[in-house]
């Protein structure tokens, strides 16, 4: 195999045998897979770059990458204690959505009945634009650091409890029809049986719910307008484009956007990690 | 396992009055067309289902809450109903930590269990990894770690190919010779229930009864020989036709 393979690798045999023992992800695939992405995102930063420059645009309506960087490191002190909180609420409140969620759809398949009383009423809280409850929030609650939790609590929530619920009661028969017949205990289906099989369906709900609550967060803070010191990147979002500061407002933006894309790296990599072994989801085909 | 009555009947009428006494250490085939309550019966019998009416009568004393006689069933589905999380190793664990056997304490009965069906070396091997017989081979280990003294197996391998089946069949004999372990087999299979039992229940659908019971002697060894053998033409033939009249009756009565 190792004598085939050196073979492929010295003149990229096209002998089918030869194709056949080659590993299947080569070394160049490998790293096109990175350098691809990079390239392109480059591509599009020096494309901004050269349309502002060639057109004079003006900062204060586009500003240059050049400027959103100059702009990220001079306002990092303002910039990273919002991005601090609003990781905090995004986190917080996935965190609690995740154990909520759970808990719940777990109580939920216990009974039909208790399913019939308790998910109509998630289903409203879930429909209701969390921008039309934020203001309400703040009457409520003691501060708006916690209607902030709330708000991303609730729309990351339901993503978590639905899947859950449906991940729950999509166990093979036959598995249940097993465990009864060794005289399982319910907590014994549930530890060994019902949570394991619920793993891919949890992890769709960890994934999309964790995108949600980032946006919840950033919405909620935008309807709530906290100030301050407590403030998260959506108020100095707003702030900044108040004072016409357009190279922030990027700057909080990039910020943004990269925090998204690590909560999806970072729960993409959770799911993984998790199901790479046996779920089909996972798994590379093999044909 | 002496004097197994069931006598039962329910809605639908899967099964009428039917009752089946089963003999220490036999293997007992269930034969009949699809949809005479061979699956219903043994499922009953494995406790998976109540019966409507009538009563199933075990010789153990040490009966469990559920009048079954505790971890001395093993049931084998017609799937491998395997749980695809764990690896072999778990999945063969399960009956003896569902009783609260540390993983230890297990290990050496789970190894015996897999070396039993020659797949000790893929302990650590996921579901998904193995092959439609390995899986079967697996889910049987599963029924087995338990040293159960009733193996119930649903038609096991009608989804596997006929290689596999035939091997697969060997082993099942292999085990039941050694282990002494009773077998209830569901089948739809003549030829297969002839090679494999020493009694042959034919049942009739419509309603779902014993048709036939009927017992096959061999006076050789169950092997290649004996597939190939006058005895076990006859012995298929004689089922065959005893299967025949079971359909008639049922489509006659329908």
């Amino acid at each position: 195999m190792s004598v085939a393979t050196e073979v492929a690798a010295r003149d990229d045999g096209t002998d089918a045998q030869v194709e056949i023992l080659r590993p299947r992800t080569s070394t160049n695939e490998k790293v096109l897979r990175i350098v691809i992405p990079v390239v392109v995102v480059l591509a599009v930063i020096a494309l901004w770059q050269a349309i502002v420059y060639f057109n004079h645009i003006p900062k204060y309506i586009l500003p240059g990458p050049a400027d959103v960087a100059l702009s990220l490191s001079t306002d990092w002190p303002i910039l990273l204690p919002a991005l601090w909180v609003t990781l905090t609420i995004t986190f917080s409140a996935l965190i609690v959505a995740l154990i909520g969620g759970v808990v719940l759809a777990v109580v939920l398949v216990q009974s039909r009945w208790i399913e019939l009383a308790v998910y109509p009423l998630t289903v409203i809280l879930q429909v209701t634009p969390i921008v039309a409850i934020a203001p309400l929030l703040l009457i409520y609650t003691p501060n708006t650091q916690i209607a902030l939790l709330i708000c991303a609590f609730l729309v990351a929530f339901f993503p978590i409890l639905s899947n859950m619920v449906a991940g729950l009661k999509s166990v093979d028969h036959n598995l249940l029809n097993l465990f009864d017949l060794y005289g399982a205990s319910r907590w014994q289906q549930l530890i060994y049986l019902k949570l394991p099989a619920a793993q891919p369906y949890f992890m769709t709900g960890l994934k999309i719910g964790g995108g949600l609550s980032l946006i919840a967060a950033v919405v909620a803070e935008f309807a709530a307008g906290s100030s301050g010191a407590g403030s998260g990147l959506a108020f100095r979002l707003l702030e900044a484009q108040y004072r016409l500061n357009i190279p922030r407002l990027f700057a909080a933006l990039l910020l943004l956007s990269l925090t998204g894309v690590a909560i999806f790296g970072i729960t993409s990599l959770i799911s993984w990690l998790a199901l790479r072994r046996w779920h089909e989801s996972a798994v590379r085909r093999e044909n | 396992m002496n004097h197994v009555t069931k006598v039962f009947s329910n809605g639908t009428l899967a099964l009428s009055d039917m009752s089946l006494t089963v003999g220490e250490g036999e293997f007992i085939s269930l034969l009949g067309p699809s949809g005479c309550g061979k699956s219903t019966a043994l499922r009953i019998i494995a406790g998976l289902g109540e019966p409507s009416s009538g009563t199933i009568d075990w010789p153990s004393s040490k009966i469990d809450a559920r009048g079954l006689p505790e971890g001395d069933i093993g049931f084998v589905f017609q799937e491998p109903t395997l749980m695809p999380w764990q690896t072999v190793f778990g999945n063969v664990y399960l009956p003896l930590r569902l009783q609260g056997v540390s993983k230890s304490a297990a290990r050496p009965r789970v190894m015996a269990a897999l070396t039993e069906v020659g797949l000790a070396d893929f302990e650590t091997a996921f579901p998904r990894e193995l092959s439609g017989g390995m899986k079967m081979r697996v889910s049987i280990a599963r029924a087995l770690v338990t040293s159960p003294k009733l193996l119930l197996m649903d038609e096991p391998f009608a989804a596997l190919d006929e290689i596999t089946r035939q091997k697969l069949n060997d082993d099942v004999l292999r085990l039941w010779k050694t282990t002494g372990v009773t077998v209830i087999f569901v089948t739809h299979s003549v030829f297969e229930s002839v090679y494999l039992s020493n009694r042959i229940v034919v049942m009739r659908a419509r309603p779902g009864q014993v048709f036939t019971d009927m017992p096959i002697h061999t006076s050789s060894e169950r092997d290649e020989l004996y597939r190939a053998s006058e005895e076990y033409r006859a012995a298929c033939f004689e089922v065959s036709r005893a299967l025949q009249d079971a359909i008639h009756v049922g489509g006659g009565a329908h």
